[in-house]
């Protein structure tokens, strides 16, 4: 088109090439975990005289890290049902307010992201040991649930930015109750954004370390737990198989979350 | 109860008090969690770090006398800032792409970008640990091309800590600074470009300029993540090179001392705050976390 043309100018070459380079970096070390799990040495290493897949078979057959998958799977899960209806609920309450209050509520939601999960993880320590919650489900669960639900916000009250406020209008104008225009309107409205919200959640939860390095022992033992310990202690190609499995499940919940955007968006 | 009419449009006159009070309802789960799981253990820290072992001032003291904190205090300090220069310098030239491209390239690029951000942080950590270390792919390749002699020591020490740090902040960097530049009207720079500017002249003193928000916003959100970021720092860094975020581990897991932990966690907080705070003046914080 002639007219953007005038007023859009493409970056130099040179800009381009360095930003590829700079995403290259990004992305290829990441790609170099597929590499090291097909090894056939005993030892972190590239493969050298053919690709084995006897690192993916310890992973499949270790019960100590299918427990621990086991154990990560259920924690996630039931902090990212917990964080999700919490933070979808309250960023509604806090659009439908939209007042002065509403807004500091959002940004007081918002502080696990800005505080250190260190700082948190002493004070939920001392927390759990009073009301013995340490190593147990519950108290995993529960941590994760609340430093998760800034993500579910985030995403949601986005979701609720692109809603017209008077469809719910017009449901609550038609005699449906707050219930129902939550349930039959705003939600299916906005799902899009809910399920990203809980695709942000479950990762936060899946991938959470320092949290369960301070309140869960031997009895919840999560993936980031063993891999913290397979990295520190025993350094074998299984770690490189788990890595690389986590990575395509990542990938994986990525591009459902991009598929999602998209179908939102046309 | 109000009628349904008066639920629609709360007038000035007659405030639908229940219906707000009904949308507090929706907020109150989550607010409430939020205050008993996260705010009442973080005011313990606070709490513990004045009054253990004995009530008083002494653990923050400790900022001014011990030798072993603040040579930490600083390795953290230099840490963070030189990888938060880095991430910005290399976040600008990416999203400075990002904008200038065609719809196609720039969906590739956000890819590049997004997918390692949601990937765990330890696998990133393990990634730069396979290539980095003494025997790692990087040293291999290095000496087997002839380039060095002896393997470089890329882990264990700052160096390390430094590339698995930028590896991991660069999308923090990106997004807020693509965001701004988003949202700069190309037309300032093609007019100032029809006025005879120097494409150099035109992105000094226009786009530049233009862009400082995303970049004030992006550096602190970055320096505010490097300051208390753990995995990485303490799997690259072998130890050696102690960052807070660690100490502080160390101090309650492994010594015991919830003084000089928690005065350190409470530190932490107190710079976060006040950064937070210098951040709120210069960009929008809710825009900034929307762009995430």
């Amino acid at each position: 088109m002639s007219t953007s043309s005038t007023a859009f100018e493409g970056s130099s070459p040179m800009t381009r090439s360095i930003a590829w380079a700079i995403i290259c970096f990004l992305v290829l070390p990441i790609t170099i975990v597929f590499a090291v799990s097909l090894t056939d040495r005993p030892y972190l290493s590239l493969p050298r005289d053919g690709v084995s897949l006897q690192y993916y078979r310890n992973l499949l057959t270790s019960q100590a890290w299918l427990t621990s998958i086991l154990h990560s799977l259920v924690i996630a899960i039931c902090s990212t049902v917990i964080a999700t209806v919490a933070g979808t609920l309250c960023a509604i309450g806090c659009w439908r307010l939209g007042n002065r209050a509403s807004n500091i509520v959002r940004l007081v939601m918002l502080m696990p992201i800005m505080v250190p999960t260190i700082v948190y993880a002493l004070g939920i320590y001392q927390v759990w040991v009073d009301l013995r919650l340490i190593d147990t489900y519950t108290g995993v669960i529960i941590a994760h649930a609340v430093t998760g639900m800034p993500y579910v916000i985030i995403t949601v009250s986005t979701a609720l930015a692109g809603f017209d406020p008077r469809l719910e209008q017009a449901a609550l104008n038609l005699g449906a109750s707050i219930g129902q225009t939550l349930r039959m309107v705003i939600i299916p409205n906005i799902l899009p954004g809910i399920i990203s919200g809980v695709i942000f959640a479950f990762i936060h939860s899946w991938d959470e370390l320092v949290i369960v390095l301070f309140i869960a022992g031997r009895g919840v033992f999560t993936l980031p737990r063993r891999m913290w310990d397979g990295i520190n202690e025993q350094l074998d190609p299984t770690m490189a198989a788990v890595a690389a499995v986590l990575i395509l499940i990542t990938v994986s919940l990525l591009f459902i979350d991009i598929a999602v955007r998209a179908y939102r968006s046309r | 109860m109000s009628s349904p009419a008066d639920q629609l449009t709360p007038s000035p006159s007659r405030p639908g008090f229940g219906v707000t009070a009904r949308y507090w309802l929706l907020i109150l789960p989550a607010l409430a969690l939020m205050i008993v799981c996260y705010i009442y253990p973080i005011s313990k820290v606070l709490w513990l770090s004045v009054t253990e072992p004995r009530p008083g001032l002494d653990n923050y003291a400790m900022l001014a006398t011990s030798a072993s904190i603040q040579r930490m205090l600083a390795t953290t300090a230099r840490i963070s800032v030189i990888s938060t220069l880095i991430t910005l310098v290399l976040a600008y030239i990416v999203s400075y792409a990002l904008v200038h491209t065609s719809e196609r390239v720039r969906r590739w690029m956000f890819l590049g970008v997004l997918v390692p951000l949601w990937i765990s942080v330890l696998v990133r950590a393990f990634a730069w640990f396979v290539l980095l270390r003494r025997e790692g792919l990087i040293n291999n390749i290095l000496i087997s091309s002839g380039l060095v002699d002896a393997p470089l020591s890329l882990i264990w020490n700052e160096t390390g800590v430094l590339i698995g740090m930028v590896h991991y902040m660069l999308p923090f960097g990106i997004l807020p600074i693509y965001a701004n530049m988003r949202d700069i009207d190309q037309r300032c720079v093609a007019a100032a470009r029809g006025l005879g500017a120097s494409r150099a002249v035109a992105f000094r003193q226009v786009f530049l300029p233009l862009s400082m928000p995303g970049v004030v916003g992006a550096s602190i959100l970055v320096f505010i993540f490097s300051l208390g970021f753990f995995v990485t720092p303490a799997i690259l860094g072998g130890g050696k090179t102690l960052m807070i975020a660690e100490y502080i581990k160390v101090q309650i897991l492994e010594i015991v001392r919830w003084g000089v932990g928690s005065m350190l966690a409470g530190t932490l907080l107190i710079i976060i705050g006040g950064l937070l705070v210098a951040l709120a003046r210069v960009v929008d914080l809710r825009k900034l976390f929307g762009s995430i």
